[in-house]
């Protein structure tokens, strides 16, 4: 799915990375505990979280997380564009709750979870 | 090569620049990003410890030909019980580190999960030594 599509479906606005919305993505992941994202996240997600800080871009970054959703109307703040810039990611902000977000993306088509099989 | 890096104890904001910094140097040199992700999260999760428990400390990465060495000092309180410590969900992280998204007590299995080889040498009181290996692809192997 096309990241302008993922835009759309969540009425999202795009706080950083405009330029790259025709990229595309096969997974997606909502989580708000990084110490999660880490642990489980194995393919290369969109991720949905409520998180608000500069781990959650340097988290992503490390796991080659190119696209980052804020749930709950939250946006990043300017350190966090900043650092998102510096590893060309791209990050939107969208007003529903978690589980509309991802609920949305699921009914779109998105389906694969990408991350490990949980024992 | 050689790489070293102080991790700062008392400023969280701080967090993941060590791991960070490691990243690009392995992206860098031409490894599989596959190999790349592994040993950035298992140093990540190792700094993140070093600050949410011990106060900050010191983290080495030694690249070789045939792997990574990373190290990890600290002179924290140390690990109390270490088979407890290795149990996924178990942490004595302050509430303060979960409200940032950390201190799920996933670190130390994570870790396991993405190295070859990880020894802790711990002592209560006296400081903490995470020694992490990942070995590299033979070259030409499939």
């Amino acid at each position: 799915m096309k990241v302008r599509r993922i835009a759309e479906l969540l009425e999202a606005t795009v706080c950083v990375g405009g330029e790259g919305l025709d990229s595309e993505v096969s997974a997606a992941c909502g989580a708000d505990l990084m110490s999660d994202v880490m642990a489980f996240v194995k393919q290369e997600v969109v991720l949905l979280t409520g998180l608000v800080n500069p781990q959650a871009i340097l988290t992503s970054s490390l796991l080659d997380i190119k696209v980052v959703v804020f749930v709950r109307g939250k946006s990043p703040s300017d350190e966090m564009a900043s650092l998102a810039r510096d590893n060309g990611m791209i990050l939107l902000s969208t007003r529903l709750s978690m589980f509309l977000a991802c609920g949305r993306l699921y009914e779109a088509g998105l389906r694969a979870g990408g991350v490990r099989e949980i024992e | 090569m050689q790489y070293r890096f102080t991790v700062p104890g008392d400023d969280f904001s701080k967090a993941g620049r060590a791991s960070t910094e490691l990243k690009r140097v392995l992206t860098r040199l031409g490894l599989e990003s596959s190999l790349v992700r592994r040993i950035a999260v298992a140093f990540y999760e190792a700094e993140i410890n070093m600050i949410i428990h011990a106060g900050g400390g010191v983290a080495e990465a030694e690249i070789g030909v045939e792997d990574i060495v990373m190290t990890m000092r600290d002179e924290g309180p140390g690990i109390r019980d270490l088979e407890l410590a290795m149990t996924e969900g178990y942490s004595t992280a302050k509430d303060q580190w979960r409200e940032l998204g950390f201190g799920a007590g996933m670190g130390l299995p994570n870790i396991k999960r993405n190295v070859d080889k990880l020894r802790i040498d711990s002592v209560p009181g006296g400081g903490t030594t995470v020694t992490m290996v990942v070995r590299f692809p033979a070259r030409g192997a499939a």
